[in-house]
């Protein structure tokens, strides 16, 4: 199933590289496919590299699309990551 | 396609594939690998990635323990690029269809990442460019590991493309693989310059950045003549410069059956054709090609490259080889002239000037021991041809005396010691600083002959600095004050009855050859390998016929109104010599 949420990036520094990792980590939990989507811009949402193409600095609109069977569970954690700035919970899977 | 603009430095035409130099000086050591090897390489990637990847973890946990978790986000980050699904597909995709190497599709992946980074708008991702070349190298040093290619150990030809090459680099590097070099920095006179004339090979500078654009092993063609690099050319543009390499091997075919010609005008007036040298191997290249002598023996590449100073034997051995291979053609061995843009010695201060600073002469003068070594190997050299000894960068009356004195001094000392040398040897000295032609009367009453050195004298009459981009154009040998001193210089030498030489780049420049002759010179050296072009034209015209050149040129208010007219003279007698 397809599920898609627009967040505005709002930490400061934008999804940088750190951000983008816990993102990246966050997302291959699930099973569904995760893409950002930036404008004309669309990425896979497992990728860092691809993720940090999008140079999505604070205050970039972007739309999480999700696909699969946790599709919905997905998008709601990788929503909350971005919308409470990336705070350092215990988001590691290992 | 990328097309660079730099400045060209030593002439010709390479393609080849690039050695990039950055500050580890990786080389890629092959780009494609055979059909049956792909499963192995692909093996070897993966090794690699897991290497990378534990050297990361490793890193992050001490950082962690030392300094907190926060401080070991970053290696964090690293590691989570490295296990980029993304990245990991691209690399198999290119070493199991396209047959790329792993370092090689390492390399030009994570370049092409960076340079997205680096282009990125704000520079807000620009410093994460800087995270994918670290990454980069780790892998590539895992992946080379102990079979890591030294760079003084190459085995195919390559198109060197470095930051800035440093005298220790070049002397590290195989010259006999060498086939071009670019830096991205440097300016004319640089030493990359200086040893890629000497290797005979193109050579550009001052590009400004691009070495994130490139990776080892990528076809690269070096436009030494235009100053151009081209980056991925496409397949037109390598077979119209493979045409132009072609072209250039038939001509220099013809002239060379010039060899054996001397260097006289139409209307029987012998000019003298001397080479310049950096090491002592260039007199095959003089040789080869007929010159008359060695007007410019450059000495720096003794103290260049090696850690300890050398010592008389250093010298004595090469000066000795060149001048018995010259067999009684006259040497002009030129003291050290380092300083400024040749080397920053150690134990010297960062000059805010260098070029006003300490350097040539003046440092010889100021460690007189370390002048003396030198000296003393000239004059034992000179026992075994016709040596002749330069000082460079005089400005003052007091520095050449002194510099003379030194050198009695010496004579004197092997006098004592019964080693064999010319009393007679003769004592010359070079006009580029302007204060000298302003006292040029004086000056040839002290010497024995003059050679003019118009790379410094250019920049100090001038006041410009060659290496700087933003200035660079108005430093030109085609100025009339430039004219102007040079003919200053050969009417007081003709006065007082000394020979005058030439051997700054503007000698060996086609365009200036008529000019030259027009105002009195009859002596010129030139790189070996502009000797053939410099002696056809000398063959192909008369002093009047000059004359009336340097008549002209002399009424002409701006460089490059001279510039264009020479170009139009030179048309008119060897079109083939005008690009």
């Amino acid at each position: 199933m397809m599920a898609s949420r627009t967040v505005v990036v709002t930490n400061p520094q934008g999804l940088h590289a750190r951000p983008a990792d816990l993102f990246v980590k966050l997302a291959t939990r699930f099973a569904s496919k995760v893409e950002l989507v930036k404008g004309q811009e669309r990425v896979d949402g497992k990728s860092i590299l691809a993720i940090l193409t999008l140079a999505a600095v604070a205050g970039t609109r972007l739309s999480i699309e999700v696909d699969g069977p946790d599709a919905e569970q997905a998008l709601d954690a990788l929503a909350k990551l971005i919308e409470q700035n990336f705070a350092e919970e215990e988001n590691h899977p290992s | 396609m990328q097309k660079l603009q730099g400045i060209a430095v030593s002439p010709g035409v390479a393609i080849g594939e690039a050695l990039v130099m950055d500050n580890e000086g990786f080389r890629i050591p092959r780009r494609f690998l055979a059909r049956d090897a792909v499963e192995n390489e692909l093996d070897r990637l993966s090794l690699a990635f897991n290497a990378a990847a534990g050297e990361i973890e490793h890193n992050r946990d001490a950082v962690s323990r030392e300094l907190g978790k926060e401080y070991a986000a970053i290696f964090e980050a690293h590691l989570q690029m490295l296990r980029d699904p993304r990245l990991r597909g691209e690399l198999e995709q290119m070493v199991r269809e396209r047959h790329y190497s792993p370092e090689y599709a390492v390399s030009r992946t994570l370049r092409r990442y960076a340079k997205v980074f680096q282009s990125l708008d704000s520079g807000y991702m620009a410093e994460r460019a800087n995270d994918i070349f670290d990454i980069e190298k780790r892998l590539l040093r895992n992946l080379l590991g102990r079979r890591r290619e030294q760079i003084s150990n190459l085995t195919s030809p390559v198109l060197v493309l470095a930051h800035n090459l440093t005298p220790s680099e070049t002397a590290n590097l195989d010259r006999r693989f060498v086939r071009g070099f670019v830096t991205e920095t440097g300016g004319a006179g640089s030493h990359t310059a200086i040893v890629a004339e000497g290797l005979e090979i193109p050579a550009v500078v001052g590009t400004g950045p691009f070495l994130t654009d490139v990776s080892g092993g990528d076809v690269v063609i070096i436009d030494g003549d235009q100053g151009l690099v081209i980056l991925h050319p496409d397949e037109e543009t390598i077979a119209r410069y493979r045409h132009e390499v072609e072209q250039r091997r038939t001509m220099a075919a013809r002239l060379e059956s010039l060899r054996d010609l001397p260097a006289e005008t139409q209307d029987g007036v012998r000019v003298q054709l001397d080479g310049n040298i950096e090491f002592p191997h260039e007199v095959r290249h003089c040789l080869e090609r007929g010159a008359d002598g060695i007007g410019l023996y450059r000495t720096e590449f003794l103290y260049l490259g090696a850690d300890v100073e050398p010592d008389e034997e250093a010298h004595f051995n090469a000066y000795a080889e060149v001048v018995q291979a010259m067999g009684g053609r006259p040497v002009v061995i030129r003291t050290l002239d380092l300083g400024a843009d040749k080397l920053s010695s150690p134990g010297l201060d960062i000059e805010r000037n260098p070029f006003l600073g300490l350097r040539s002469i003046r440092i010889s003068l100021r460690n007189t021991e370390l002048f003396r070594t030198q000296l003393r190997a000239i004059l034992r050299a000179s026992a075994l041809g016709d040596v002749r000894v330069m000082f460079p960068l005089i400005s003052t009356m007091l520095e050449l005396r002194q510099a003379k004195m030194v050198l009695a001094d010496v004579m004197e000392d092997l006098e004592e010691h019964g080693r064999p040398f010319n009393r007679e040897l003769k004592i010359g000295m070079m006009v580029e600083v302007p204060s000298v032609v302003i006292m040029i009367d004086q000056f040839v009453e002290e010497v024995d002959f003059l050679s003019i050195g118009t790379n410094d004298l250019i920049q100090y009459t001038l006041a410009v600095d060659r290496s700087n981009k933003d200035v660079a154009s108005l430093y030109t040998a085609s100025d009339p004050a430039i004219l102007k001193l040079i003919e200053l210089s050969v009417q007081a030498a003709g006065r007082r009855g000394i020979p005058v030489n030439l051997c700054g780049q503007m000698s060996g420049n086609p365009l200036y050859t008529m000019l030259l002759l027009g105002l009195g010179l009859r002596q010129m050296s030139v790189p070996p390998s502009a000797i053939p072009e410099i002696k056809k034209i000398c063959r192909s015209v008369t002093i009047a016929q000059c004359e009336a050149v340097a008549a002209r040129a002399r009424r002409l208010e701006h460089a490059r109104d001279v510039k264009r007219y020479l170009k139009e003279e030179l048309k008119q007698v060897l079109p083939e010599l005008v690009g």
